[in-house]
């Protein structure tokens, strides 16, 4: 079908969107769930898997002590309510993505049930609902073989990995946010950015939107103002902060399109498309998903002691939102400097950089400069470039105590990039530390001097800026490797200017 | 009045994925219904100042410390399994409901 899409701004003009996400994390535990598996990412098919997490007959399992605490500290960082007293619940589906054919979740009686989380958007806090957050088990991963994938079995066959089965998984599911009206995409990357930053925060999961430890769900209608909301559709595979916000908005226009034409919207779920930025529909199911929802009862119930939810409150860190407007103060930076830092990824980064002795200005330097750019190149987080803010502190120390100037401090940083090692070793190592030897530099003063008379003429007759000419010729001599402003002075200081 | 329709016995048997004939509808409805009777009368005997459960012992909080215990080797894993390739358990893929939650 193609229609052409209406204008955004006039669509948002006519139509309310109302938007609801939920988000699953995967919680950065030891062990899985209901077993004691490792979780750590990348091995070997089926060589994290026991009993338990393959639904063997005769196994049972037993809930992590540190998942659950992990849930309760994001649900509390939510302002959340804490249930004294709640289950697991079986939810029941044929697929062979859990071997037991249920999946162990939570339903209508979720650990922590409704709180808040503020976001900011161009400056103004938008207060989002936050309906339920509870603690489910992953599913292991299917690999679909024969048919597209060009396999000679046919495509009747999976391929199935349950190393990733039972890791703990938290869902963070908002109330319907309505009134941000064309905002609406924005908002909603707000929020999955405010959140993973709070669950970042809390050092219970890695985030990382890319890797799939957090993975998002993008809920959109639209309305005539002062009608009802309108039928949701629910749009799956936003697997970057970017898409968030463009699923979003080409979900509204969407919409909007099939509305003004008459149409009607069908509650269905959608998969978003990273190449285009639009979403399709997934495969429709013939009836109404009947999951057979019912207490787990090899699981007995949780009733969080109220000493111990009080102690995780009391022991919450800063919120980021919060911690970032401190450091922003701390840093004397301005809106639009602190949000360049932001969207560079780097706050955690010179925040560490600060603590490991370097000023904030040094420190915001390296990391949105050089580190930034190299980041950029290849396509790489800020974190991953390859250095760490020790070595950019240690960097820094030693351009501050001369022995480096600034292009030789960028040669050092290359090499730390590169995993040379520490930049003390790599300045060794390379021989790159700055001439501080004056015997050596006034010889390479000297030798300057008399391979240029006429230059030297000028600056004795007091044409002080050709002395620039000079110290080119020194530093070429010497590599890069002395200090301009020592040689310039020695340079005057020969000449008598 | 019966406690599980025929219609109901044929939805349960569809989501478990078991072809069940016609006659074994009747058969199952009958017997499910006369199970589902059973129950309901402990239902009655429970006065409103008993609270439902699911676990047949009062516990709560029954939790383990998050330490790696060794599990299975690939091999083990799969011992039971009808088919594997590339270590991986091998199935027939289930085509209409391809996006699990
Ligand atoms: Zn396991």
């Amino acid at each position: 079908m193609t229609t052409t899409l209406p204008a955004y701004d006039e669509v948002v003009a006519r139509y309310e969107p109302v938007i609801g996400l939920e988000t699953h994390v995967e919680l950065g535990t030891n062990t899985k769930m209901f077993c004691g598996c490792p979780t750590d990412f990348g091995g070997e098919p089926n060589t994290r898997v026991c009993p338990v997490c393959l639904g063997l007959p005769g196994s049972l399992p037993v809930a992590n002590k540190a998942a659950i605490e992990a849930t309760i500290r994001i649900g509390l960082a939510l302002n959340c309510s804490i249930a004294d007293w709640c289950r697991f619940a079986r939810k029941n589906y044929f697929y062979p993505d859990m071997p037991k054919n249920y999946q162990i979740s939570q339903y209508d009686e979720p650990l922590c049930v409704d709180g808040y989380l503020d976001v900011e958007v161009n400056g103004e806090l938008v207060r989002i609902g936050v309906e339920r957050v509870h603690l489910e088990e992953d599913t292991g991963k299917t690999l679909h073989v024969g048919g597209a994938t060009g396999r000679i079995h046919g495509a009747t066959e999976s391929l199935v990995d349950y190393n990733r089965a039972g890791i703990p998984l938290v869902e963070i599911v908002t109330k319907p946010v309505p009134g941000t009206g064309a905002l609406a995409p924005e908002v909603a990357r707000a929020y999955v950015a405010e959140l993973r930053d709070v669950i970042r925060s809390l050092g219970v999961s890695d985030v990382r939107m890319e890797e799939g430890s957090l993975r998002c769900d993008v809920n959109t209608s639209l309305n005539l103002p002062g009608e009802e909301w309108g039928t949701r559709t629910e749009t799956k595979n936003v697997n970057s902060l970017r898409s968030v916000e463009r699923a979003v908005r080409s979900e509204i226009l969407r919409q909007a399109s099939v509305l003004d034409g008459g149409g009607r919207i069908t509650q269905e779920t959608r998969h978003f498309q990273e190449d285009t930025g639009d979403t399709r529909p997934g495969r429709s199911k013939e009836t109404a998903t009947d999951y057979r929802y019912f207490p787990e009862p090899d699981l007995v119930p949780l009733a969080p002691d109220a000493a111990w939810v009080a102690e995780l409150k009391a022991a919450l860190p800063e919120l980021p939102r919060l911690h970032r407007r401190r450091l922003q103060a701390d840093w004397g930076l301005s809106d639009a400097d602190m949000q360049s830092v932001l969207n560079a990824g780097a706050v955690e980064l010179i925040e560490a950089t600060v603590a490991a002795g370097a000023t904030p200005a040094a420190a915001r330097k390296w990391w949105l400069g050089e580190l930034s750019r190299r980041a950029n190149e290849a396509g790489i987080e800020l974190a991953d470039v390859g250095a760490t803010p020790g070595q950019v502190a240690e960097l820094q120390s030693l351009v501050d105590a001369g022995k480096l100037n600034d292009k030789l401090a960028r040669t050092v940083l290359e090499g730390v990039v590169g995993g040379e090692g520490s930049p003390t070793e790599i300045m060794t190592n390379r021989g790159l530390e700055v001439v501080s030897d004056t015997g050596a530099l006034t010889a390479a003063v000297d030798e300057a001097i008399a391979a240029n008379p006429a230059i030297a003429d000028k600056v004795r007759s007091g044409k002080v800026a050709a002395a620039g000419a000079l110290v080119g010729a020194v530093m070429k001599t010497t590599r890069g490797q002395a200090d301009a402003k020592t040689v310039r002075d020695l340079i005057l200081e020969r000449l008598g200017a | 009045m019966a406690a599980i329709s025929r219609e109901e016995v044929a939805h349960l048997a569809r989501l478990s994925r078991l072809a069940v004939t016609e006659e074994e509808l009747d058969t199952f409805a009958g017997q499910l219904d006369t199970i589902l009777q059973a129950v309901a009368q402990v239902g009655e005997v429970a006065a409103a100042d008993i609270p439902p459960t699911s676990h047949s012992v009062p516990l709560t909080n029954v939790l383990r410390e998050d330490v790696v215990v060794p599990g299975l080797t690939p091999a083990e894993a799969l011992s039971g399994a009808p088919d594997a390739e590339e270590q991986r358990f091998r199935v027939p893929r289930i085509l209409d409901e391809d996006v699990a939650s």
